[in-house]
């Protein structure tokens, strides 16, 4: 039995109004469904369950705002389900009863593995001894790696998750509620526009205060021609017809997440005082909301997406930031941000790296400049790309290697995407 | 995609705002004048471009390539793009 705890969906959130339920008590749920949306200063985000099992109470009535860490439902595995099917007695009271119990525990729960009659989970070796390291159940760990296993950045995200949870206020006791109150409004907007734009500009403050204050931040720029990774995308879009046209902005994201295969110091997460690298990357593309405010929502997995995966990726992550509808998930698992200001018609970015991460690349405008090759003086497109790092976790020489190669990926596009 | 058939200048400038309408509905078209370079003035980033033109292509079937995005930059031009492709 476990108790399902409204999620942290960054580092600058602290409570969460539960909106709606879409599941009710037995329910059966699987490992990624989409069980209740919440709604936070960056929208209304739909949250994910880590694991199959089913709902045995909800214990969070809609409209609740509810502090991070606080158990919000009561989810039995998909093990655990069987044997109580098994049992003779079914007794709604004393669901309440096992749910105190399992929040008491919970806090000085042991690592344990998972039961063996449950479904096997796939943990990367790597992953699994930074688990024992850290405390950390692998049963409670969802994992975004391929069909699912469990990889080192997952078992870093649940780390930081159990010590925002130790350090959060103690959950206020609920009620549980035994079946979904009557239906929800289909849209609960019950901020107006002018409060929603103030709470996601005090998450922004909190987030970037908290970085300037922690972070020192060192800063790398280099100048790359785009020559011929532009010229490789006009050529590649007129062999396809126009709604599936690639955007540059697929190109930068595929360099970035490949440089970071090759310096992977600047993919991770600083916490306790050391690095922890990343395994997967999942880059946060920063999106900007037209009535104001930002949003980065993860690409996962963006070194081994396809450049018609990246286009369907972030098209989708687009049209749902801007609707207000994000998955916990794409809050949660950035590893590094990428922010391309492009469009705005500024020639250079240096940012504020978003905590724990502990690195932000940034992209200006493409514009015509001169360029000096070969004795030779020409006209090149151009783009600046900068690099802000942590400088507690790397040091300007690491940084100037990952705009190096970024640079060199760039010069090669044929070969970005090929294996 | 729809077949081409031939269009009025003033039905492809309505074609033309309806289609910005839903990128920027914030923004009175009103105001918006011939040579403006609209992606400046509606503040409309590459993925809404891309977007617009989809949606352009849709309506008129004309599919305006890479390189032709500098000849469609003000609402004057795009118009005359198109008719001389309808």
């Amino acid at each position: 039995m476990a108790e399902f705890r409204m999620p942290s969906l960054g580092a600058d959130m602290q409570s969460g109004k539960l909106l709606e339920w879409l599941v009710k008590p037995g329910d059966v749920v699987k490992r990624g469904q989409v069980i209740a949306v919440v709604g936070t200063e960056k929208g209304d985000i739909e949250v994910e369950v880590f694991e199959e099992g089913v709902v045995r109470a909800l214990l969070a009535a809609p409209g609740t705002e509810m502090p991070v860490g606080a158990p919000i439902a009561i989810i039995e595995s998909a093990a655990e389900a069987e044997k109580v099917a098994a049992a003779p007695v079914s007794r709604p009271a004393d669901v309440t009863g096992e749910a105190t119990k399992t929040v008491a525990e919970k806090v000085t729960a042991v690592p344990a593995p998972r039961p063996a009659n449950g479904q096997r989970i796939r943990v990367s070796p790597l992953a699994r001894k930074l688990a024992a390291e850290l405390g950390v159940d692998l049963s409670q760990v969802r994992g975004t790696g391929p069909q699912g296993a469990i990889d080192k950045a997952d078992v870093e995200r649940a780390a930081a998750a159990l010590k925002a949870q130790q350090e959060a206020p103690p959950p206020v006791p609920t009620q549980p509620v035994e079946a979904p109150a009557p239906p929800p409004p289909a849209k609960p907007v019950d901020k107006s526009s002018a409060e929603f734009q103030a709470s996601m500009r005090r998450a922004i403050a909190l987030a970037m205060a908290r970085s300037n204050r922690e972070i020192p931040h060192y800063y790398l720029e280099t100048r790359i021609n785009m020559a011929k990774a532009l010229a490789w995308l006009e050529a590649e879009n007129l062999k396809r017809p126009i709604q599936n046209r690639l955007l540059p902005a697929v190109l930068l994201i595929k360099a970035v997440a490949k440089a970071l295969t090759q310096v992977p110091q600047l993919n991770g997460y600083w916490i306790d005082d050391a690095l922890q690298v990343a395994e997967a990357i999942h880059i946060g593309f920063a999106i900007a909301l037209r009535q104001g405010g930002l949003v980065t929502p993860a690409i996962h997995h963006a070194d081994l997406k396809s450049a018609d995966e990246l286009m369907e990726t972030l098209r989708d992550l687009i049209m749902r930031t801007r609707a207000g509808r994000l998955r916990s998930s794409e809050l949660t698992d950035a590893t590094i941000t990428l922010t391309s200001l492009g469009d705005m018609g500024v020639e250079k970015v240096f940012g504020v790296i978003y905590p724990p991460q502990v690195a932000l690349v940034g992209f200006g405008r493409v514009t015509e400049e001169v360029w000096v090759e070969n004795g030779l003086i020409g006209v090149r497109p151009v783009v600046y790309a900068t690099l802000a790092g942590d400088h507690r976790a790397s040091d300007g020489r690491t940084g100037a290697e990952f705009l190096d190669v970024l640079n060199r990926l760039l010069q090669e596009p044929e070969t970005l995407f090929s294996a | 995609m729809v077949a081409t058939r031939t269009f009025s200048r003033e039905e492809l400038r309505q074609i033309i705002f309806n289609q910005l309408r839903g990128l920027a509905p914030e923004a009175d078209l009103n105001y918006l004048r011939p040579h403006d370079d609209m992606r400046e003035a509606l503040e409309i980033d590459s993925f809404d471009f891309l977007n617009f033109l989809i949606g352009l292509a849709k309506e008129t079937g004309v599919e305006i390539p890479e390189k032709d995005y500098g000849k469609v930059s003000t609402l004057e031009g795009l118009i005359n793009y198109l008719l001389a492709r309808l």
